[in-house]
């Protein structure tokens, strides 16, 4: 992990000293200025949260005690020099802020939108332990800094790359991908990464929303990468356009597999082939990456007039609003456990309720039925409750018995997970693999059982978050140069 | 971006392109597949690969125009590009040797027809193909066929090439003269259907190769589910070839049409 900048260099006390802590104390949380719900769902991607002004933010700012034991950062799944980026936040650096964010995380405008902040960082903030205390508002001030470093313009780092550098192939250009891409750029490293869809970023572009995370960010944080020296390929499905094998050949030597966890699951019940009953990845992708409903794409998608979603994480969410801004006159999101047992961000549950969604918790769906033309028109659900808590310390739901009842629908969208990708798995000899799938590495350096092939993110997790993928990355690359010769 | 090399035209919709794709004619096998994309807005559809040229780094592809995407393909001429095209995708055919192979392909379904029966004839077999159209124009790549074929019986729903019938019709002919051990069929799902009852009758191997809607290809939206056996399977990774005794051709009908409403309404 990074070291933590010096707290106690001149302008740092000072600061500190600047406001006594009882004052500090008494601050009141930001509230991040939110586009008002009838508008946001009319404007498919119009960004939710607007963000904080510069006063919001050093306002904000001084509410961190910039404590000697900063137990934020332990929450931080890639070591965020947090309360270092705070302070000079306080103090008007705004673009300082955003170099000490870099120095930990290759996309900060990415993680300050869609970290779980509440389960990670602002957990663990000693304001948040004290009774009816909230943590300080990382997050929001995250993407603050590194929104306002693309705002300025200001020029990434210098290029490294030297002209005998050793070549990495990064497989996947989701967040996990990178994060080691970008690691490895700055260590002065030749990366390329190989993406299979024609687009750079993976998960987020098809799969967060616009109204979450514009997609244009994701374009600037891969802009900065490119100008580090970082080789995009797109169009490139690793194991079938070219082996692993023929990369080595071409003179790449070593591999960061961050394919992600491709395929999604579906639930095995009757009639979930139908028409209008899709994957959460099918719809997302059919409307974030190919653009389907806006003016000039080809591709198509269901407007949904009683749509129902299948799921409580952040990808139901996700589809469940973007049906509302496509037009569905009526959402319910069913969901098998309770809504505090729900996986997604309270925030996003928050959100989608404000716009218009319905919930049915204690739900799940056991068949879909169709017209005669195979199109979806009702989900038969039943009734659920909380049994034993299962190893993980959830309650398992147990179905109650005649609870059978019918949902109209004439979309449905199935978001309960996703399986790992078996492509490059199936095309490397020798790569261990677990029995669900996912690619087995040394958890210190993310080294594979093919000693030059390392792997992270989801293909070896089978389904987390864009800050773990984003960790993951940067210890591979770790493990990469350590084991660089030279 | 990907060039066209040569544009011919074998019907006024169905279009043969030869696309300079130097990695995916070098990786490529029997039955893979490709994607491609027309222009910024542009759908990503699905093209099974009908041949390639590994020195000139290019690859064939034959389209018929009949929605958005596939008039938008047959509008691009040689020298234009095609915005993207990614591949190889798919399982290769299962190629084998087992004596005598019966290779089916209706319409534009020839076109990825002729290098399975390549590769089954390669691999020591009986070739015996069964191209068929509804009239002289749809039967396209008769001659190709012909030089990887022991023999080629040509079909057409109006006599006016080869003999006069369905696929099936002519199918029938080669099983009840010989003994056939497998058969491969390519072609409009409805085709497919006829004769995977044909062989089941029969109790003859088949394998189908099938055309499902795809987004991205790559097994991770799941646009191409199909029952086989009972079982749901991903076209774009598990396929896209099935046996077709097993497959649930109805609903693979069905699920061609998921989008039709949606589709003409683009369609001006």
């Amino acid at each position: 992990m990074e070291k933590m900048s010096d707290r106690n260099e001149a302008w740092r006390k000072a600061t500190r000293d600047s406001l006594p802590p009882r004052e500090r104390m008494a601050i009141e949380r930001v509230k991040m200025p939110e586009v008002a719900p009838a508008r946001r769902v009319a404007c498919r991607e119009l960004e939710v949260n607007e963000g904080l002004t510069p006063g919001m933010a050093r306002r904000e700012a001084c509410r961190c005690l910039d404590c000697v034991v900063p137990t934020c950062v332990e929450g931080c799944p890639v070591g965020v020099d947090i309360p270092g980026f705070v302070k000079e936040i306080e103090r008007g650096e705004f673009l300082q802020a955003a170099a000490v964010l870099r120095r930990a995380s290759a996309l900060p405008a990415v993680c300050g939108r869609v970290c779980p902040q509440e389960r990670q960082c602002e957990e663990r903030c000693v304001r948040a332990k004290r009774p009816g205390g909230e943590a300080v508002a990382i997050g929001h001030l995250e993407r603050f800094a590194a929104d306002a470093e693309l705002a300025s313009g200001a020029a990434p780092e210098e290029r490294v790359t030297s002209v005998d550098a050793a070549r990495v192939a990064v497989i996947g250009s989701g967040p996990s991908g990178l994060s080691c891409a970008g690691d490895l750029a700055r260590a002065g490293v030749a990366v390329t990464v190989f993406e299979a869809l024609h687009e750079i970023g993976g998960v987020l572009k098809y799969g967060i929303p616009g109204f979450r995370l514009p997609n244009g960010v994701v374009d600037e944080e891969v802009d900065r990468l490119r100008r580090l020296g970082v080789r995009f390929v797109t169009n490139f499905v690793v194991g079938m356009t070219g082996t692993v094998e023929q990369l080595r050949a071409e003179g790449f030597c070593r591999f960061y597999v961050s394919s992600g966890a491709g395929l999604p699951r579906f639930m095995g019940i009757p009639g979930e082939n139908y028409n209008g009953v899709l994957s959460s990845n099918e719809y997302l992708t059919r409307v974030n990456l190919m653009g389907a409903g806006s003016a000039g794409a080809d591709t198509p998608v269901y407007r949904g007039g009683r749509v129902v979603v299948v799921g409580g994480g952040n990808t139901a969410m996700d589809s469940a609003r973007t049906a509302l801004r496509l037009g569905a006159e009526r959402v319910t999101v069913v969901y098998r456990r309770g809504e505090r047992e729900m996986p997604a961000r309270v925030e996003e549950v928050r959100h989608a309720r404000e716009e218009g969604c319905e919930f049915l918790t204690l739900t799940n769906p056991v068949a879909y039925l169709a017209d005669a033309r195979g199109r979806v028109r009702q989900v038969m659900v039943q009734r659920m409750e909380l049994g034993e808590a299962d190893e993980d310390g959830r309650r398992s739901p147990v179905a109650v018995a005649g609870s059978e009842h019918a949902l109209d629908a004439d979309m449905v969208v199935v978001a309960v997970g996703v399986s790992p990708n078996p492509i490059i798995p199936a095309s490397v000899p020798g790569l261990d693999v677990s029995r669900r799938g996912t690619i087995t590495v040394d958890p210190v350096t993310m080294r594979t059982s093919v000693p030059d092939i390392y792997a992270g993110g989801d293909i070896v997790r089978g389904g987390a978050t864009v800050i773990l993928a984003m960790g993951d990355g940067r210890r591979a690359a770790r493990g990469i140069l350590d084991s660089l010769p030279g | 971006m990907n060039k066209i090399l040569s544009k011919t035209y074998f019907s006024e919709r169905v279009a043969r392109l030869e696309v300079e794709a130097p990695l995916v004619a070098r990786a490529r096998r029997p039955g893979n597949f490709v994607i491609v994309r027309v222009g910024e807005g542009g759908e990503r559809v699905p093209l099974t690969i009908a041949g390639a040229d590994e020195r000139r780094g290019s690859i064939t592809l034959v389209v018929q125009a009949v929605g958005v995407s596939t008039r938008k393909l047959c509008a691009l001429e040689a020298g234009d590009h095609i915005t993207d095209v990614v591949g190889p995708l798919g399982r290769a055919t299962h190629v084998e040797r087992v004596g005598t192979v019966l290779a089916c392909g209706g319409g534009v379904g020839i076109a990825p027809l002729l290098p399975i029966a390549t590769a089954f004839k390669e691999a020591g077999n009986r070739v015996v193909s069964v191209i068929a159209g509804r009239g002289r124009e749809q039967v396209i790549l008769e001659e190709e066929i012909r030089r990887c074929s022991d023999e080629v019986v040509v079909m057409t729903d109006d006599g006016s090439l080869g003999r006069a019938g369905l696929v099936t019709d002519g199918m029938s002919l080669v099983i009840d003269r010989e003994r056939v051990d497998m058969a491969v069929v390519v072609g409009p799902a409805v085709m497919m259907k006829f004769a995977a009852a044909l062989t089941r009758r029969h109790g003859i191997r088949t394998l189908a190769s099938l055309n499902a809607l795809m987004v991205d290809g790559t097994g991770m939206c799941g646009a191409c589910r199909v029952t086989v056996g009972g079982r749901t399977r991903f076209t774009c990774v598990d396929g896209p070839e099935f046996d077709a005794h097993e497959v649930d051709f109805d609903e693979l009908l069905s699920r061609l049409g998921a989008f039709r409403d949606e589709e003409t309404s683009g369609i001006k």
